[in-house]
Formats: structure tokens, C-alpha cells, sequence
């Protein structure tokens, strides 16, 4: 036995309710592996580095390529997709936690069901249902669509609402990934159409305004999606919403 | 209504930082910067802003009220974050903690002065050179008082920044970090002038 060991401190927890505790696993290294392969190995041999048998750690995953945003998990301190989070590239012993902002299911996997939710409450998506064919929606240009291709990038995974220190279980806040949805519907020439019902969703309670800057989000994003643009320009556009909604607008 | 009860009230927290308060923290600063001159300069000033008229209107509305909202609302604000600058340790959130500390050391501060000036001058006293030469004849008064003030003058350099960017001002990375520059200048130039004026009474 001369082959190289990867030491991994998991932090596992058994069901929602139970307190959580840590874990460490040692197994056999091999070229290019990333997290999810070492997870992959944990749950072939569930077995600890006491040598105990154990039961093997839950976790979620998806693409596999860094586009799904399931198998977010915080890695040595910092939330990343565990993908593409290459083992040589990690230092050891390798840390995993689940994101805690939020519920955690069972050891990694965790409940993003709220930002699914922040989709639905602000409106995330163009309405081109009707009872007639509405006919082609206005073009968009080149240079805008390629803009708004990153902001489209966002997977939900989850990243930027674990590095925010205003989501927590004190506030209601959204969090940057909605709000940045917000700004790419509004971009398109038809979801332009109904700006101002996602631009009132996002002034509600737990919303654009609970923003603190403390930029986390913009620095963490595994997708460099530009976060604090789009909320700072959000920002613009609901001062503008604001008065109209206040003193009426002639639009 | 304009907006959620939330979103109205930060807007204002945000607006009432800067006008009236920040306006008034500059017009105190360099009103009180009579004092490096002499003491009679400083007496001088210090009665012309007492006997301006409808003092206790222009007290109540563009001081008393504005700071007890922003103050209460930013204690709201400050307990609702979770910090996390040991995992995250960028610059803007750095800021973030740093503006949410110096809200609270200037709360605490501002109390206590007002209750040292204002609420004695109103039980008789007379607010003069030498009274603040009394307060700050000892090191630890003077050492609360360099914090506190620092701290007001940190608190409003950065509350300016966020302003911008609050109220949409400043939308790109670019005008964000020019603004970083233009009012870290701020506390830098009203922290020279606030230093220099305590001094003044030493």
C-alpha cells in the first residue's frame, strides 16, 4: 500500500432535525479527480478513516460541468460547485459542508426550494400566452442579446446567497441571484413589457432593499455574472418606480 | 405607496444619512474649526449658531428627528446581518462590517455628547470654548472623543458611497470604485478637519 491517500473532513448531518457532526474519510488518490469522484469513492466503500463502516454521504449533483448549480457545497470555506472543484488543486484535508443559508436535507444536500420561490415572486419569466397568436415579439439587438447572455448564465446554485451576510434567518431577503433575473427579463424587448410588475415584486418586503453592498456576491459568483450591476441598476429603476408609483406617471 | 414599508424605509434611512445629517456633520465640523483660530473665535460662532431663529425647529426637524429614525433603523439593519468577514474577506465587505461598527460607536457617542452639551445647555450651562476645553481635559475623554468622531466621519465618507449606489447613482464597477476614491477623500479631509479641532481645545 505506497499509493497517495485524500483526506476529506465532511460535516454530515442525518436528517434535517439532528445536530450535525464531522466525519473523515481517507481514500486512494487518482489523476484529475475532483470532489465529486472522491464522493463518488465514499459511497463505492463507505468506510471512515477509523476504518469503521459508515453510511455513505449524501450529496447532489447533476451536468457534472459546472451548469446545473446542484451540487453546490462549501469547500474549504468557500461555496463553489464541488464539479469543478479539482482535488489537486484543493488543500488538504479537503473540508465539505453543506451551504447552510439553507435547510439542510441530509449530510451536503441541501432545500434551494427558496430561490425558486424569489423566481416565482418576481416574476422571472416573459408571459407570449394569449388566446390569439400575438405575431413576432420586437428584435432584440446583437450587442444587448450577447449582454444579456451573461446575465442568463445564473444556474440558481445557490453561491451567492451562502456569501451574503443579509441572507440569513433574520431577514427575508431574496438574496442577488433573483434580482439579477429581474434585470434580464427587463432587458428583453418583449419582458420589457412588464417591467414595472417585476420592478414593484422586487420593492416588496425582502426585496432589492435589503441589499447591504458587502459585494460577497459579485466576488463569489462561480458564473462572473455581474450581481452588484445589475442590483445597483435595479436600484436606479425602482427610485424611478418609486415616484412614479407615488405621484402617478402619464407614462 | 411607492414601495413595501422596507423598501420605503431604507430609501430614507439611506436619504436622511446624507441630507440632513451628513450636511449637518459637515456645518458642525467646520463651525467648531473656529477653534484652532482662539477661543473668542470659537465663542463667536458657537452664539451665532445658538441664536439663529426657529432654533428648536431647525433642531428638531434637520437633527433630533432624522438622527433618532436613522439611528433606530440602522440598529435593525446592523443586527440583522451576519457577518462573515473571516470567510469572505473582500474590501466592500470589510466596509460592510466597518459601517455597521461605526454606526453603532457613533450612536453611542452622540448620546453621550448630546447629553454633554446640548442637554446641559438646556439645564443652563453655557456651551463655550471652555467647556469643551473642560471635557477634554482628560486622556480618556479625549481618546472617546477621537473615536467617536472618526468614527461619525468614517460612517458618513462610506454612508455617502452607498448612497450613490442605493439610490442608482452609481451603477458600474467603474463610477463604484471613483466613488470608493471620492469619498474615502471625504473622511479623510473631515477627519483632518475634526482632528485638528479637538486638538484645538487641548
Amino acid at each position: 500500500m505506497s499509493t497517495k491517500m485524500v483526506k476529506f473532513i465532511i460535516s454530515r448531518q442525518d436528517n434535517p432535525e439532528t445536530a450535525p457532526y464531522l466525519e473523515e474519510f481517507e481514500i486512494p488518490h487518482r489523476p484529475n479527480m475532483n470532489v465529486i469522484s472522491a464522493l463518488m469513492e465514499i459511497r463505492r466503500n463507505p468506510v471512515n478513516a477509523k476504518g469503521e463502516a459508515t453510511t455513505p454521504v449524501t450529496w447532489e449533483m447533476g451536468c457534472l460541468e459546472e451548469v446545473c448549480g446542484a451540487c453546490s457545497m462549501v469547500i474549504n470555506g468557500k461555496p463553489r460547485q464541488s464539479c469543478t472543484a479539482l482535488v489537486d488543486q484543493l488543500e488538504q484535508p479537503i473540508r465539505l459542508e453543506p451551504m447552510k443559508t439553507f435547510p439542510v436535507v441530509r449530510d451536503l444536500a441541501i432545500d434551494r426550494s427558496r430561490m425558486f420561490d424569489a423566481l416565482k415572486r418576481v416574476k422571472a419569466w416573459i408571459p407570449i400566452d394569449g388566446t390569439y397568436d400575438l405575431g413576432p415579439g420586437p428584435r432584440m439587438p446583437e450587442t444587448k442579446r450577447q449582454w444579456a447572455y451573461e446575465l442568463s448564465k445564473c444556474m440558481t446554485c445557490g453561491v451567492c446567497l451562502e456569501a451574503c451576510p443579509n441572507v440569513n434567518s433574520n431577514s427575508d431577503f431574496i438574496g442577488p441571484a433573483p434580482l439579477s433575473q429581474v434585470r434580464l427579463f427587463n432587458a428583453h424587448p418583449t419582458g420589457e413589457m412588464n417591467k414595472e410588475e417585476r420592478l414593484n415584486a422586487i420593492m416588496d418586503d425582502g426585496g432589492l432593499a435589503e441589499c447591504g453592498n458587502s459585494q460577497n456576491c459579485v466576488q463569489s459568483c462561480p458564473k462572473g455574472i455581474p450581481l452588484t450591476t445589475s442590483i445597483a441598476a435595479l436600484n436606479r429603476d425602482t427610485t424611478f418606480q418609486a415616484f412614479k408609483n407615488f405621484f402617478g406617471s402619464d407614462r | 405607496m411607492a414601495g413595501s414599508k422596507d423598501f420605503v424605509n431604507r430609501r430614507i434611512h439611506s436619504l436622511l444619512g446624507v441630507i440632513p445629517i451628513g450636511l449637518f456633520l459637515v456645518q458642525h465640523l467646520v463651525v467648531n474649526h473656529f477653534a484652532t483660530k482662539d477661543a473668542d473665535a470659537f465663542n463667536a460662532a458657537a452664539h451665532f449658531m445658538e441664536n439663529l431663529p426657529f432654533r428648536i425647529f431647525l433642531e428638531t426637524f434637520v437633527i433630533y428627528l432624522p438622527i433618532l429614525f436613522h439611528a433606530v433603523y440602522g440598529l435593525y439593519i446592523t443586527f440583522q446581518a451576519k457577518n462573515n468577514v473571516s470567510r469572505y474577506g473582500y474590501f466592500r465587505n470589510m466596509m460592510f462590517l466597518v459601517q455597521r461598527v461605526t454606526g453603532v460607536i457613533t450612536l453611542i457617542f452622540i448620546a453621550w455628547h448630546v447629553w454633554e452639551t446640548r442637554v446641559q445647555a438646556a439645564l443652563g450651562a453655557e456651551v463655550n470654548f471652555s467647556m469643551m476645553a473642560d471635557i477634554l481635559s482628560s486622556p480618556f475623554m479625549i481618546a472617546f472623543y477621537l473615536i467617536g468622531v472618526l468614527s461619525a466621519v468614517f460612517h458618513f465618507a462610506n454612508g455617502l458611497w452607498s448612497f450613490f449606489v442605493s439610490w442608482g447613482l452609481t451603477v458600474s464597477p467603474r463610477s463604484q470604485k471613483i466613488s470608493t476614491y471620492v469619498t474615502m477623500g471625504v473622511f479623510v479631509a473631515l477627519a483632518i478637519v475634526s482632528v485638528r479641532t479637538i486638538f484645538a481645545f487641548i
